[in-house]
């Protein structure tokens, strides 16, 4: 492991991801990724009656199913690095509260999956154990409710909003030589383009993308064509746009390798999603239903993910501040190429 | 027929007005609905909405301007009956039966209903 | 980063799709209108039912609330209200929406700290507002006199 320019990091022997697993809302597998997912819910409350136990039951499933998948006890995880979008973690707090597993919590926003990965690959690639897992949720309406307005009420959204993702993903992290690969991370910098508005996160958090994705390329001497997808989450279809137009400036050219979580989760369209998905899991059930299972069969060779949070505050926001974004990179492969 | 005709005109008329605030503004709901409530106390005040009332009937009551002009009217008579103390028991007499309707109803309704319901209205 | 916050003010404006007016605003005049007339239809009914005009004003008024509140209740109001937009929002069942959303969204914090203290998250400012301003015309008045 070696620390390179920037926030970046390079694993000189590549990390493994184990296992690894998702858990969607009904909407969300409704959409493009239908059928993807380790598990469904059929309705938004999963059976719960408080929709902060609807988000931590998502937890509990994801992170469930993939230490089954992993075939490992629960005691066999040496660390786990999770979070959620709620106030003092708690979606993530209850749902693993039964587990008995050491617990790091990590908050990022809607780049907790990226940030938990990075880590927890810091941890495994310094020898401090075998397993660590990176798990991250979000819920639609314990996210509105905290963050916008009950879930009954009546209000208009405006174009550029996103919908928060009922969703979580959930990747053990391992010393192995299986596919697939960690090879790199980045973690980004705060950066505050002055945007004040909270229905348009994707503007918010685009200049977070650009400065994280550009310190990854240039300290891995690396090129956008050396990948096989660049993706990006949650930006949508503004900060998507945004994105390309700054690193259009700099005459880089992405627009043949990038995507977007929040743009592959939905059909923009058909369910009237405005302008895509966001949530912290969002990134984090793209990744682990669709993206990481295409690594795994070697459907794809090199990935750059790059998460992107809004670091804002119900309270913050009401105080008229702008919104800080932030973006995590982690690199993967199919293969280890030396 | 005419009647209901005027109020589909006037009151759609009111909430195209909301609409423009919403498209064209960064207002948030919350602030479109006091400021048509406080509008309609300033109108009711200068005495342009009880021509419109008269006009449109619940084109005018209906929308929260309606809300808004109703407790103009309420101060008014309260002062005109009791003088200086009208100002302060006035507004809320007015508004006193669709306030309490409302809330009532509210406390009601999430009595009455179970989160099953709740939870299919984020589908 | 290579733009300054103003070069990225533009690139954010000209990335944002804007709201499509010529959808947005029949739908709000039409849902606004309809409800409306709903309430002159009301109104003349209980007229001719023999209330009194401010009786039958109010009946109308708790008429449309009951039926505000009953539809937020089985969920159906936010569904009208995306695309009815200010013809949902404005009138006087917008503002009974506005109370029965939060009452049913924080039962799970009780009744006091959640249905009791909620219900004011957005009735709580149009009360407060419209009533200082009614106080404030109702000294001027006064003082007219």
């Amino acid at each position: 492991m070696k620390k390179l320019s920037g926030g970046s990091i390079w694993f000189e022997t590549p990390l493994s991801v184990s296992a690894f697993a998702s858990a969607a809302g009904p909407k969300e597998n409704d959409g493009p990724l239908s059928g993807k997912f380790d598990f469904a819910a059929e309705e938004p409350c999963i059976g719960e009656d408080s929709w902060e136990k609807s988000e931590s039951s998502l937890i509990t499933k994801t992170f469930g199913k993939a230490i089954e998948k992993a075939r490992l006890a629960p005691s066999e995880v040496d660390f786990v690095f999770a979070g959620d979008l709620l106030n003092q973690c708690v979606g993530t707090v209850f749902g693993l509260r039964d587990f008995k597993v050491p617990f790091i919590g990590v908050y990022g926003a809607c780049s907790t999956m990226a940030e938990s990965l990075a880590l927890a690959s810091v941890f495994i690639s310094s020898g401090l154990g075998q397993n660590a897992a990176a798990i991250t949720s979000s819920h639609f309406c314990s996210a509105e409710r905290q963050f916008r307005m009950p879930v009954n009420y009546g209000g208009q959204r405006t174009p550029t909003s996103q919908w928060t993702a009922t969703a979580a993903g959930c990747a053990v992290v391992s010393p192995k030589a299986q596919p697939p690969y960690i090879t790199g991370a980045t973690f980004g910098t705060i950066t505050d383009m002055g945007v004040k508005d909270s229905a348009n996160m994707g503007a918010a958090m685009a200049g977070a993308a650009y400065e994280t994705i550009t310190a990854h390329l240039s300290a891995h001497g690396t090129h956008p064509r050396d990948y096989d997808l660049i993706l990006t989450g949650d930006l949508g279809v503004v900060g998507s746009g945004i994105l390309r137009d700054l690193l259009h400036k700099d005459g880089v050219d992405i627009s043949n390798v990038h995507n977007d979580c929040g743009l592959l989760l939905y059909d923009l369209e058909r369910q009237d999603v405005h302008a895509g998905g966001s949530g912290a899991g969002c990134s984090a059930a793209v990744l682990c239903a669709d993206i990481l299972p295409k690594l795994q069969c070697g459907e794809l060779h090199r990935v750059l993910f790059v998460a992107t949070g809004a670091l804002m505050s119900a309270m913050t926001a009401q105080q008229g501040e702008s919104i800080p974004g932030i973006a995590h990179a982690i690199e993967f492969t199919s293969k280890v190429t030396n | 027929m005419k009647q209901i005709i005027i109020a589909f005109l006037v009151g759609g008329g009111i909430c195209l007005l909301g609409q423009l605030l919403i498209d064209l503004t960064k207002l948030t709901p919350a602030r479109i609905l006091t400021a048509f409530a406080v509008c309609g106390v300033l109108l009711g005040a200068v005495g342009v909405y009880r021509p419109l009332i008269d006009f449109a009937g619940a084109g005018a009551t209906v929308p929260l301007l309606g809300f808004g002009a109703n407790l103009a009217f309420g101060v008014k008579r309260a002062v005109d009956e009791n003088g200086w103390s009208g100002a302060l028991t006035g507004p809320l007499t007015a508004a006193s039966g669709g306030i309490a309707a409302v809330l009532l109803l509210s406390l009601l309704a999430a009595v009455i209903f179970k989160r099953g319901l709740n939870c299919k209205a984020a589908k | 980063m290579n733009v300054t916050k103003k070069e990225y003010e533009e690139l954010n404006k000209s990335r944002s799709p804007k709201s499509k007016l010529q959808k947005t605003l029949p739908k709000a005049f039409v849902a606004g209108g309809v409800i409306c007339a709903i309430g002159q239809c009301l109104l003349m009914l209980y007229r001719y039912l023999g209330l009194e005009e401010e009786t039958a004003g109010l009946a109308v008024s708790v008429t449309l609330i009951t039926l505000s509140v009953l539809l937020t209740g089985l969920g159906l109001y936010d569904k009208l209200a995306k695309h009815g937009g200010a013809g949902t929002l404005v009138p006087i069942t917008g503002f009974a929406n506005s109370v029965a959303a939060p009452a049913l969204e924080f039962k799970t914090e009780g009744y006091i700290a959640g249905i009791g203290a909620k219900m004011f998250l957005i009735a709580g400012p149009v009360i407060v507002y419209s009533t200082v301003a009614a106080v404030a015309y109702g000294v001027v008045y006064a003082l007219m006199k």
